[in-house]
């Protein structure tokens, strides 16, 4: 990082002055070109189309700059492309790949409607509350293209946490100020006593994001009080659901907002060192980290005496191997401490007695996101968002059979249909949703029947489910509920810890029940054993995982439960995925004899001659449905 | 120092101290099978909850490890922990049928049915051979491995460790190896063999009478049988024989 002149910072002015800087990055004087590099984008391909745009600029020797940038959410459409011309809305296009991107550049400085997804003619910073507009004068649409304000996707969102994901570059120190980073750090230092901050953070009503929920204010309170020292924050990044990435999408998409969040809480509570707990699996996103860390070292925002209060402050990385159960905030701590990341008893909390031995406040990524924002606009108007007893918005992470896989961010209560049906934009190929699954592993179903429900974190629990830490899967009605909870116990027996009896043989005899149902070995006391498992592992297991571990199997018992006693009784699946349960067959009228399922067969089990008839051998059947998806005359029916 | 009520009786205890010292205090029966005395708590085996009751929340949670907190109401023996305990139980005899103190603990609890398919492994992992190497013996030979359904006890890379001196401690505290229970029934993996003799010599004599050694009897059921812990908790079984 450039070092302006500026460095170390000590007032409003100096963050003002590399504000500036930051502003022309963020609009420069000529065309800039945006590619979105997260973990997402460059699994689409987003590497490829960045080298090709840099290669076509210095080639033909344009005048436009280059830059990358976080996830803006639309999942689904990776990787993005942003042209960003002065005076005109920016313009974002989807699917790009080198080639296309090597057109729409070559076409500049006119953008090219052709592949263009939206245009975004100005952004509102929650921050700050102000809205930039990007026009010089008339808004100038692309034909047929719409902008962002009109799209259900984005209609409905209210971004505080990923307030800068896909607007700036998350490599940039000065675009985050640009955007006005680090005003609320220097809002709270300087004009702020610690009990002051605390006390905003308590009004604003702001609950836990890691998914228990648990009032952070109250949190940052116990901690301030208690007695020892250093004390510590963590920051808690390990992330461990199946198809939950949230708080990896804001790591890697504004990391300094996580840092800024950090120190404000680390002035607020009297700690004087911070840790981000990151899983391993997510390299980017610690890449970006240890730059932010660094480039707050370099401008004085982390060191000794910030802002010439007299606060110092310093943050580091942890990774960790990755285990869902490190998430969890005892084991988290054991795992630092260099111990196997195994949950302790509580009380002692961490609060009180965390990392070694000392009060300790652990948060999750968004939970520290909201922080600066909430001192800048202050605890009411945080609080004036959301429920009654759920205050400000949540990132989710929407997977699964939707039309839009997105991470987005919504007010909470806003209802699971508007977040389907709306914002996700309903279920693909005109299938009919039948559930969503919220809260990870250890999270409910909910049928759609029930998509009325506000979403926030006492509506979740009361139906049967957790608010967790933000995925939600949408599951069409090609989805068995039996498998599904067969699934996420299979999930759960591999990643408890293993140290309560209970959690470990329970997780393991609830999947081998939940299985023998499903291969329709299954008797009606086995639903009552299932409950009664249920409720002891919930009952008598130690740590947040075993209390909730039965949740997939009691919510789909809950909501589905005649699709359990169908497979009972009957033997039968309704949704036709349980292996043991259902025959393919092929349909003599439909049936050309093209031979393309002898080919794919896993089971050698298909027979026929070209041009004839085919037939399936039972006995020889994998139930592998290989034939099924290859067959372009839809001859191959299950039962 | 905490005062706390267990089954309606006010305690007084040190600060420090867990639930189940304060009910051993009390002389309340909590059956266990991770905690001996001499070893740090660990709270894994999940049998010694009790449900406590702190301010609103009412929840079970382990007596081993749980710190007694001025003002708690704690209860030991509620119909809530009664049943946790018993299906924890059950679940048990389903892993290990052929530990006796298992079977003892299922016969004294009145657990009559076993649902599930019996697995007969040699560990449930309670840590005690662990701890017992690592805090009692100084030797830190062995450790668990692994999470969740791989997890195991196991020495380091799986061969014979130069820190293990062959002492044996691990094999003595164990409470799956240590005593094997006999007679597990095929069908419902359940055995309650020992408690249905009457030791005659026991009802009849004082204690003090037997010379025999070992004496046939006692070896079933009598209390200088080779496993200690009865008597050292007399509780988990001698309420049950009273009752008979
Ligand atoms: C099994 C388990 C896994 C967890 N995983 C995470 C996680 O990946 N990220 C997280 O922030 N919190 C996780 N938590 C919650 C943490 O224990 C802790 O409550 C949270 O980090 C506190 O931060 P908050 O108050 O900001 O939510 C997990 C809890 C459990 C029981
Ligand atoms: S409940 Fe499960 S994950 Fe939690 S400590 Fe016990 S065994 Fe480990
Ligand atoms: S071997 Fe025995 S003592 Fe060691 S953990 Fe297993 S059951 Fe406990
Ligand atoms: S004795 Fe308390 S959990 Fe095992």
């Amino acid at each position: 990082m450039p070092n302006h002149g500026a460095y170390p910072l000590r007032s409003l002015e100096d963050l003002q002055a590399v504000a500036e800087l930051g502003r022309q990055r963020i609009s420069p004087a000529q065309p800039k070109i945006m590619i979105g590099m997260a973990t997402c984008g460059q699994a689409a391909g987003a590497t490829e189309v960045l080298e090709a745009v840099r290669e076509v600029v210095a080639q033909d020797k344009l005048p436009y700059v280059v830059s990358e940038t976080g996830c803006i959410g639309w999942c689904s459409q990776e990787p993005l492309l942003d042209i960003c011309i002065p005076g005109r809305p920016r313009v974002t296009y989807g699917r790009v790949t080198p080639a296309r991107a090597r057109q729409i550049i070559r076409a500049l400085p006119e953008p090219k409607p052709q592949w263009a997804l939206a245009t975004m003619p100005g952004d509102e910073n929650t921050l700050t509350g102000y809205y930039t507009s990007y026009l010089a004068g008339e808004d100038t649409p692309l034909r047929g293209v719409k902008s962002y304000r009109d799209l259900p996707l984005f209609k409905r969102q209210l971004r505080i946490v990923m307030r800068n994901c896909g607007l700036i570059d998350p490599a940039s120190f000065e675009e985050y100020i640009a955007r006005g980073g680090y005003t609320a750090l220097w809002q709270a230092l300087r004009t702020q006593t610690p009990q002051q901050v605390v006390d905003g953070v308590t009004k604003s009503g702001i609950r836990g994001r890691g998914g228990a929920g648990f009032p952070t204010g109250r949190k940052w309170q116990t901690v301030r009080e208690a007695p020892g020292s250093p004390k510590y924050v963590i920051c808690n990044a390990d992330e461990g659901d199946p198809g939950a990435y949230m708080d990896r999408g804001v790591l890697e998409g504004d990391p300094h907002s996580v840092l800024e969040g950090m120190t404000i809480g680390a002035y607020a509570m009297g700690a004087s060192e911070g840790i981000i707990y990151v899983r391993e699996e997510y390299p980017l996103a610690v890449a970006r980290m240890k730059d932010a860390i660094r480039q707050s070292e370099v401008a004085g925002l982390l060191g000794a005496n910030i802002f010439g209060s007299g606060f110092g402050f310093t943050v580091r990385v942890v990774t960790g191997a990755g285990a869902f159960v490190c998430g969890e905030e005892t084991a988290l701590i054991r795992s630092i401490e260099g111990k196997v990341g195994e949950p302790q008893q509580r009380p002692p909390y961490p609060a009180v007695r965390g990392l070694n031995g000392k009060p300790t406040c652990i948060n999750n990524v968004e939970t520290w996101a909201n922080v600066p924002v909430i001192i800048a606009r202050g605890g009411e108007w945080f609080a004036s968002i959301g429920t009654p007893g759920s205050k400000g918005t949540k990132v989710f992470s929407l997977v699964g059979n939707i039309e839009n896989t997105a991470l987005i961010e919504v007010p909470m209560g806003t209802t699971l249909a508007e977040i389907v049906y709306e914002i996700g934009g309903g279920i693909p190929g005109n299938r009919e949703c039948k559930a969503i699954q919220t809260g990870g592993p250890s999270g409910g179903c909910i049928p759609a029947s029930k998509f009325n429900l506000p979403v926030d974190y006492d509506s979740l629990t009361a139906a049967g489910s957790i608010m967790g830490s933000g995925g939600m899967i949408v599951m069409d009605d090609h989805t068995c509920m039996v498998d599904i909870a067969k699934y996420f116990l299979g999930f759960l027996e591999d990643e408890s810890c293993g140290k309560c009896f209970s959690c470990r043989e329970g997780t393991q005899r609830l999947k081998e029940i939940v299985q023998r149902i499903s291969e329709g070995h299954g008797v009606d006391e086995d639903l009552v054993l299932l409950e009664e498992l249920s409720w002891m592992v919930r009952e008598v297991s130690l740590c947040g995982l075993g209390q909730t571990a039965a949740n997939p199997v009691l919510s789909t018992l809950r909501y589905f439960r005649e699709e359990y006693l169908e497979h009972i009784h009957h033997q039968r699946c309704p949704a036709k995925v349980c292996r043991q349960l259902i025959t393919f067959a092929i349909d003599p009228v439909t049936c050309n004899g093209c031979g393309a399922c002898v080919q794919v067969c896993s089971g050698k089990a298909i027979l026929g001659e070209k041009n004839k008839l085919h037939t399936i051998e039972q006995a020889h059947c994998t139930k592998c449905g290989a034939c099924m998806d290859i067959c372009k005359f839809d001859a191959v029916t299950v039962n | 120092m905490p005062t706390l009520t267990m089954n309606g009786i006010t305690v007084e205890v040190e600060r420090g101290t867990t639930l189940l010292e304060a009910a051993q205090f009390l002389g309340l029966p909590i059956p266990t099978l991770c905690h001996e005395d001499g070893l740090a708590p660990y709270g894994g085996c999940r049998l010694c909850v009790v449900e406590v009751v702190n301010g609103a929340k009412k929840s079970l949670q382990s007596s081993c490890t749980y710190p007694a907190l001025d003002g708690l109401q704690v209860f030991t023996h509620s119909a809530r922990v009664e049943k946790a305990r018993r299906l924890l139980v059950e679940l048990y005899v389903a892993t290990c049928p052929q530990s006796k103190r298992i079977q003892d603990l299922a016969s004294a609890m009145g657990v009559r049915q076993v649902r599930y398919d019996a697995k007969h492994e040699h560990c449930i992992q309670c840590g005690l051979c662990v701890r017992m190497c690592e805090q009692q013996m100084m030797a830190g030979a062995i450790g668990f491995s692994g999470r969740g359904l791989h997890r195991e006890v196991t020495r380091p890379f799986d061969t014979t460790s130069d820190t293990c001196r062959q002492c044996g401690a691990c094999l003595y505290i164990c409470p799956v190896c240590e005593l094997r229970c006999a007679g597990p029934d095929a069908e419902s993996t359940l055995c309650n063999g020992c408690l249905n003799i009457s030791t005659a010599c026991f009802q009849t004599y004082d204690n003090a009478m037997c010379s025999l050694d070992p004496c046939h009897a006692c070896e079933i059921d009598g209390p200088f049988r080779a496993d200690v812990r009865v008597k050292l908790q007399p509780q988990i079984e001698f309420p049950v024989l009273a009752k008979k």
